[in-house]
């Protein structure tokens, strides 16, 4: 066993030596930095899983050691950014209490479900995976880089899950956490549990302040506490699923009442509410859908929600909301926003660098930047075109999804056995959308 | 698009309620006496709806005293257009006096040859008057022209549910499953599509003129379709077919609604049971002595309808087991199958097509959940490549999307291995063939319905719009969506 182990690693060693240290040149493609203007015939050079250089063909000199792929034709890409998905078979609160800030998915999720496999089949390589919208507030959710992974630690984009915020924290008003007791029955009952919560976390903080580090002081530990003093303190955003204008405005409400930070998600009717959206400054990550309605929260929701907040000033992500549209299809979110009416430069910036932004992942990823992240998807045209296939997703300088490998091609289209793990279903009203 | 006349054949207000027309209607008369006349395909009746007289619905006598007069095939042909009533009357006059339409297109796909480099699609009244380039294609004095990038046929959705299901999704507007028993095919969605479900107008106003719909997959058999035009402020005037198919249910999805049948072999073993008692019910319905005859039975009746082949069987069946036993079912009473979803079809190439056995596939972007788990994109390619006959329709669902587009749908295929043409076949011609309605819709030719969709680029491209819809020569959306 020995020399077969030895064997295959002298074989692998030159590639993974190649993959980390030797530069990956990436030339003659179609480039959107999405910070910055697009390069025609650009080059995009990585090393060490970070971004080296990125320009036109006159602007960046390839190394002499560098592995060159030469990609005419094609486009090149930031990773995509999912700031709210359900993939990884993670779960979140149980029908014990409608708030349970205590809750982390990263306890939950499956780093070997195949979901992960369709999502970088959609050149996704950053998503916050979240627990469901059946509660008022159903845990910590989990920022993920999608590398190749072992462990949940291998994807987290913190270092220590024992002691570092490692995502952010779900909340939802409105009628998917409108339940039998424990769960309100009305929204000014929804509103009132949220902000008593909140209420004692700023009981418990100001405890812990002022003992002041003295052990003998702080008040007992308390992990749904501990975990909202993180979000009063502005360490972990609230990620606020939420569909009706009034809803919306609880939301700010609230949020400027205990001074979170908080991302709007869904907001169907976002766009009836959009200038005071713009004037809280509060953004927005929505979702397309191909109707309206499903619930009544819905039926009013737009194609055009995106340009109208856009136009009204909000940074406008988008999100897959998998399994509620499919992260194999990400791309047509932001098609689909064009179509309505939003600036191409915003769309393609709403599946990268706004969502980057949201999720306080900005310094790492989210566009193609010097010093970030080398994460990049190749794709074989324009970004919004039907006939676009994502062709390549790259994670920190490693490729993690390849068309034209038919082990990860079958990802991508589907087929006999490919997805052994279920999508999550649509019919359950509670836990998503 | 532009319009350089202003004068838009629009439906009056006071004319709402009104039948469009007497043509528009397929009608199913009596099931019972229709068995014995198998010379008449139905597919070929074009029939007047008998609305004024009170002596018929849909072909049966209501009272003593009224013949059994068949409809259909009466008033094919234009021969007239056999509405009696003041009302009817005023509506061709309203209507087909303004329906003098030329829709120009850079490109026009007739789906009937091809595609036509500046095409013109003339339109009079509620009929395709010529379709060509200019060359051959004089555009009239007086006609309205509208000008497109791309024109197609009006979208034909083979299988839908909206109409049935609402977008409120609350049990108001949810009409589409009903569960009081496992097999009930004599519930016709007729007498529960709503034509101003605002799910219409959204199809409507991306496209799709035509469409199947009906109740949704769930029991062994849920009932009846209807295929209607996606306009008209009632059933009777959005009425093409008043009986597509008859549904049928085969897999988990009905083992998860019913306590009987809890497993998928007892699904197909009661389907059996049900159609040898059609078989002994049709046969005794042909006994001499009318006394003998039993008492009319409207499940046996549809079933019967189903077993004589003059209405063919809808059978849902998703994974490879279910399609088999489908096949087998058809093979063994000898009705006319459709598959619909087929979501594993793909495993079955060979059998489905020495079967003869047409596909309405799963939507494309369906989700792989439950028996849909195996569900590919490349599907709708992998049956063109083995010669099937398949649509695609936008299929029911439960949350959201209430309603998918087929439009959508076929985009996905066509970057999936169909060609643009290949795909828009499968929402136009080859939809309208499969659920039997393609004398009069499916592609722009003359004589067929003026049923036209005005796109301002590729219609399976994202950021493409729908910037025009024209039914039966009506104007029935002029913004772009």
């Amino acid at each position: 066993m020995i020399p077969f182990i030895t064997a295959a690693l002298i074989v692998m060693m030159p590639v993974l030596l190649a993959a980390q240290e030797s530069p990956h040149a990436f030339r003659g493609a179609m480039i959107y930095p999405v910070e910055g203007e697009p390069i025609e015939n650009g080059v995009l050079l990585v090393k060490g899983g970070k971004i080296v250089a990125v320009g036109s063909a006159s602007d960046v000199s390839v190394p002499a050691d560098a592995v060159v792929f030469d990609v005419p034709g094609k486009v090149i890409m930031p990773g995509f950014v999912d700031t709210h998905s359900h993939i990884g078979g993670g779960d979140g609160g149980d029908q014990s209490a409608a708030l349970q800030p205590d809750i982390r998915i990263l306890d939950a999720i499956d780093v070997r479900n195949d979901t992960f496999k369709k999502a970088r089949a959609g050149g996704i390589t950053t998503v916050n995976v979240m627990p469901g919208s059946g509660h008022l507030m159903s845990g910590q959710t989990a920022y993920l880089k999608l590398r190749e992974a072992n462990t949940i630690n291998d994807m987290l984009f913190c270092k220590d899950p024992l002691n570092d915020v490692c995502g952010g924290m779900k909340m939802a008003n409105g009628t998917n956490s409108i339940r039998e007791k424990p769960f309100p029955g009305t929204r000014a009952k929804s509103a009132a549990l949220v902000r008593q919560l909140f209420v004692k976390a700023q009981e418990y903080r100001a405890k812990v302040l002022a003992a002041k580090g003295d052990s003998e002081k702080m008040p007992k530990r308390e992990l749904d506490m501990e975990a909202l003093v993180q979000v009063l303190e502005g360490r972990r955003i609230v990620q606020h699923h939420t569909h009706r204008h009034d809803d919306i405005l609880t939301v700010l409400r609230l949020a400027k009442e205990f001074g979170f930070r908080v991302v709007l998600h869904h907001v169907s009717e976002g766009w009836k509410v959009a200038k005071e959206i713009a004037d809280a400054k509060v953004p927005c990550s929505i979702i397309v859908i191909d109707s309206p309605g499903g619930k009544l929260e819905a039926v009013d929701m737009r194609y055009d929600n995106g340009a109208m907040l856009e136009k009204a000033g909000v940074t406008v992500a988008f999100h897959t909301d998998d399994g509620i549209t499919d992260s194999r299809l990400f791309l047509r979110s932001a098609a689909f926003g064009v179509r309505a009416g939003m600036s191409r430069p915003k769309a393609l910036e709403a599946l990268t660098l706004a969502g980057a932004k949201m999720l306080d992942l900005e310094g790492r990823v989210g566009s193609l930047k010097v010093g970030k992240d080398a994460d990049f998807v190749i794709l074989s045209g324009d970004p919004l075109s039907v006939y676009t296939h994502v062709e390549q997703t790259w994670v920190e300088g490693t490729k993690v999804f390849d068309r034209s490998n038919p082990d990860d091609r079958k990802y991508a289209v589907g087929g006999y056995e490919v997805f052994r793990s279920e999508a999550k279903a649509n019919g359950c009203e509670g836990d998503t959308e | 698009m532009t319009s350089k006349n202003e004068t838009v054949p629009t439906i009056p207000q006071q004319f709402r309620g009104c039948p469009i027309s007497s043509e528009n209607v397929i009608l199913r008369p009596a099931l019972a006496f229709r068995v014995e006349e198998s010379d008449q395909k139905r597919d070929s009746s074009v029939a007047a709806l008998p609305q004024n007289d009170n002596c018929f619905l849909f072909g049966q006598p209501l009272k003593e005293g009224c013949h059994a007069t068949r409809w259909d095939g009466v008033l094919a042909n234009h021969s007239g257009w056999g509405l009696s009533s003041l009302c009817g009357i005023m509506l061709i006059l309203a209507s087909h006096a303004h329906s003098q339409l030329a829709v120009r297109g850079e490109t026009v796909y007739t789906m009937a040859g091809q595609a036509i480099k500046d095409g013109i699609v003339l339109i009079s009244g509620r009929k395709i008057e010529r379709v060509g380039p200019p060359a051959e294609v004089l555009i009239p004095s007086g006609y309205k022209v509208m000008t497109a990038k791309v024109v197609t046929p009006g979208l034909v959705d083979a299988h839908s549910v909206v109409g049935l299901t609402g977008i409120y999704n609350q049990k108001h507007d949810s009409d589409q499953l009903e569960l009081s028993d496992a097999i009930q095919p004599e519930l016709r969605a007729l007498d529960a599509y709503n034509p101003r479900e605002k799910l219409v107008e959204w199809i409507r106003d991306l496209g799709v003129t035509t469409v199947q719909t009906g109740p949704a997959p769930g029991a062994l058999s849920s009932g009846q379709t209807v295929i209607v035009k996606t306009y008209g402020g009632t059933v009777t005037e959005a009425l093409v077919d008043s009986i597509g198919m008859v549904t049928f249910t085969l897999g988990s999805d009905v083992s998860a609604n019913f306590k009987t049948p809890g497993t998928r072999t007892k699904g197909v073993a009661m389907l059996r049971a049900e159609f040898i008692k059609a078989q002994e019910y049709a046969a005794k319905m042909k006994l001499k002595d009318p006394e003998k005859r039993p008492s009319r039975d409207l499940k046996m009746e549809v079933l019967v309808q189903v077993l004589s082949g003059r209405t063919k069987a809808l059978i849902t069946a998703n994974r490879a087991t279910e399609i088999m036993s489908a096949l087998r079912l058809a093979q063994e009473f000898g009705f006319e199958l459709v598959l619909d979803g087929a979501a594993e079809a793909y495993l079955l190439v060979d059998e489905i097509r020495k079967a003869g056995v047409p596909v309405i596939l799963h939507p494309t972007m369906d989700r792989h959940y439950g028996d849909t788990r195996n569900v590919s994109f490349e599907t709708a390619a992998q049956l063109r490549k083995a010669g099937i006959s398949f649509a695609i329709q936008s299929g029911y669902e439960s949350y959201v999307p209430k309603t998918r587009v087929v439009l959508y749908e076929a985009a996905i295929a066509a970057t999936n291995g169909l060609t643009f043409e290949e795909a828009l076949a499968s929402i136009t011609r080859d939809a309208a063939r499969i659920i039997g309605v393609d004398r009069r819709v499916g592609s722009l030719e003359a004589g067929k319905d003026a049923d036209v969709v005005l796109f301002d680029g590729d219609p399976f491209e994202y950021t493409s719009h729908v910037c025009g819809v024209i039914i039966d020569g009506t104007v029935v959306s002029e913004t772009c969506k």
